[in-house]
């Protein structure tokens, strides 16, 4: 009886083994398909005029394959949407957790969780039929399809992650603590200010990480608002092509296995380490405020 | 009760939704004395003590009916700022609570919320309210590492020094050595009996030998009343009723 049972446990181990092990290999393969189809462009173009190239045209002749206005485009949408979704979504949070009334956390919770089921191209289809005219109108701007706009579309992606797993880290903190600070004299602010946040800060940047890497990669959004020009913009009401748009856009049209088509698997290359920096980065910052004791999550 | 009356509770209710917690509390603490809440569990000890630095204000369902001077002033009058009598009547609860933060910073806190802001002042203050809670022995070489590595006694007594730092009036204690060892509770009663020259002190606590050995006057409750009240020795040798009595002598049934 034993016997059988053993089996069937080293069985379930192997099988749990090969069910890893094909997910982690397919998602291996598909990195070394992407810089398969694209370091041959850096037979045309040496690494450094590509990354720091501020021409993109890749179609004409000769074609110009420079990525750093796409690049710029990309960094300016992101820091811009996480300056706007990160105090938006932990200053909601503070709100719902600690200030609200709790029949009023109760329906906005899971209103605000709601929020973050809407699909992307609806916030695009949102940003590009209601903000940009009126961004184009209120402000006297050409075109209101541009960064200001993208990046506030994609901070609407972020917030509702960041304010459901912020206010559930924020909520958790012990009420004795919350006390012990009231008990000395602290006003509600300064508890929430110098004790709560603290205290939950580690589950404030988990939420962080994960609400704004919603947003990083995001590529319907920056098709849709971002205006699609391909130079290094010069103030946040100019149009930018990010480089997930750039890829969605000129993929269809790129000829198989040409420059243009290992450009834009280049250009995913660069996204790809983009991407994985900021991992590396948040996951950083959110090890180093981890906290021992009853106050972390 | 010869000294002058620091807080008196003056026919105090207290409901939790629709269940009295407290009925008809009528209780005074005289200036400089240590006084005793006794009492089995679910009596209202904690409650009653909580009303004492409006704790319990943060109850949504909660409610309180009678009066509560401190100084004779009432501190739940609209008037009154919350925060000012919080920092007047301090409290250490039964299990230490101290922040995720660093020993210093625990009890530099309470200071800086309170406005003080010279550095040299902060530091000297932290030093003398450890001092105080016979803590300082024990960390003055880790004054800056984090405060959830001590010991739960250790903890217990950063607690009590966070809440002498801001220099409080009153002193509410609920059942503050309930996690200590026999020489932790020592040390904490020894604090008390020093303090008493400075602060008025309501302790709770489940030990009678204990509300023997440190306070002047005892309070019995029972279900949400105050059954009976004296000086300490009167009411230990000599009970008026039957169920303190009983209760003391651990024949409660
Ligand atoms: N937050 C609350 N909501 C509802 N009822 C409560 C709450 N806190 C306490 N009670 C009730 O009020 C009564 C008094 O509780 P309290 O905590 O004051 O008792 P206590 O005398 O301190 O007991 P213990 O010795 O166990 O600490 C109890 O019946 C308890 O169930
Ligand atoms: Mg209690």
């Amino acid at each position: 009886m034993a016997n059988t049972r053993q089996i069937k446990d080293r069985g379930m181990n192997v099988f749990f083994f090969c069910i890893a092990t094909a997910s982690i290999t397919i998602l291996f393969m598909i990195s070394v398909f992407l810089f398969m189809e694209g370091l041959p462009i850096f037979k045309v173009v040496s690494v450094k005029d590509f990354i720091f190239g501020s021409y993109w045209y890749p179609t004409s002749d000769p074609p110009d394959f420079g990525i750093f206005p796409l690049i710029i485009g990309s960094v300016v949408v992101t820091i811009l949407s996480a300056a706007v979704s990160i105090p938006l979504g932990v200053m909601s949070a503070v709100y719902l957790a600690e200030i609200a009334r709790v029949k009023i956390r109760e329906i906005v919770k899971p209103i605000v969780e709601l929020l973050a089921a809407l699909p992307s191209v609806v916030i695009g289809f949102f940003g590009m039929v209601i903000v940009a005219p009126f961004l184009q109108n209120v402000l006297d701007i050409p075109t209101g399809l541009n960064i200001f706009n993208a990046s506030l579309m994609l901070a609407f992606m972020s917030v509702p992650t960041i304010c459901s797993i912020s206010e559930d880290a924020i909520y958790s903190v012990p009420t004795n603590l919350k006390e012990a600070s009231l008990a000395l004299g602290a006003t509600h602010l300064e508890t929430i200010v110098r004790v709560v946040l603290p205290a939950s800060i580690s589950g404030i940047s988990t939420a962080i990480i994960l609400g704004m890497s919603r947003a990083i990669g995001e590529t319907m959004v920056v098709l849709m608002v971002a205006g699609g020009a391909a130079m290094v913009p010069a103030s946040i009401f100019d149009p930018a092509r990010p480089m997930p748009a750039s890829i969605a856009a000129e993929m269809a049209e790129a000829p198989f296995r040409g420059d243009h088509y290992y450009a834009l698997f280049a250009t995913g290359i660069v996204l790809f380490v983009f991407v994985f920096i900021f991992n590396i980065i948040a996951e950083h910052i959110a090890h180093k405020y981890r906290q021992v004791g009853e106050a972390s999550l | 009760m010869e000294r002058p009356l620091k807080m008196v509770s003056n026919h105090l209710h207290f409901y939790y939704g629709d269940f009295e917690a407290l009925h008809d509390i009528s209780l005074e603490f005289s200036e400089n004395k240590v006084t005793a809440l006794i009492g089995p569990s679910g009596c209202g000890k904690s409650t009653y003590l909580r009303c004492m630095n409006r704790m319990n204000d943060l109850i949504a369902y909660s409610r309180m009916e009678g009066e509560l001077l401190l100084d004779g002033e009432d501190i739940y009058a609209p008037s009154v700022d919350v925060v000012t009598i919080r920092s007047r009547v301090g409290m250490v609860l039964q299990k230490p609570n101290p922040f995720p933060k660093s020993i210093f910073e625990n009890i530099a806190y309470g200071l800086k919320v309170n406005g003080v802001k010279d550095k040299s002042k902060i530091a000297s203050k932290v030093e003398k309210s450890l001092i105080r809670a016979a803590l300082w022995g024990e960390v003055k070489d880790r004054l800056h590492d984090s405060a959830l590595g001590l010991s739960g006694g250790q903890q217990q007594r950063l607690c009590i020094a966070r809440a002498l730092a801001v220099e409080p009036e009153v002193l509410l204690m609920d059942e503050p050595c309930s996690a200590l060892d026999p020489i932790a509770t020592q040390k904490i009663e020894e604090l008390i009996h020093q303090l008493k020259i400075t602060y008025t002190i309501i302790i709770v606590t489940h030990n009678m030998q204990q509300a023997a050995r440190v306070s002047d006057i005892t309070a019995f409750f029972y279900m949400g009343k105050l059954i009976e009240v004296n000086y300490t020795n009167t009411l230990f040798t000599r009970p008026k009723l039957k169920q303190t009595e009983d209760y003391i002598t651990g024949r409660f049934g």
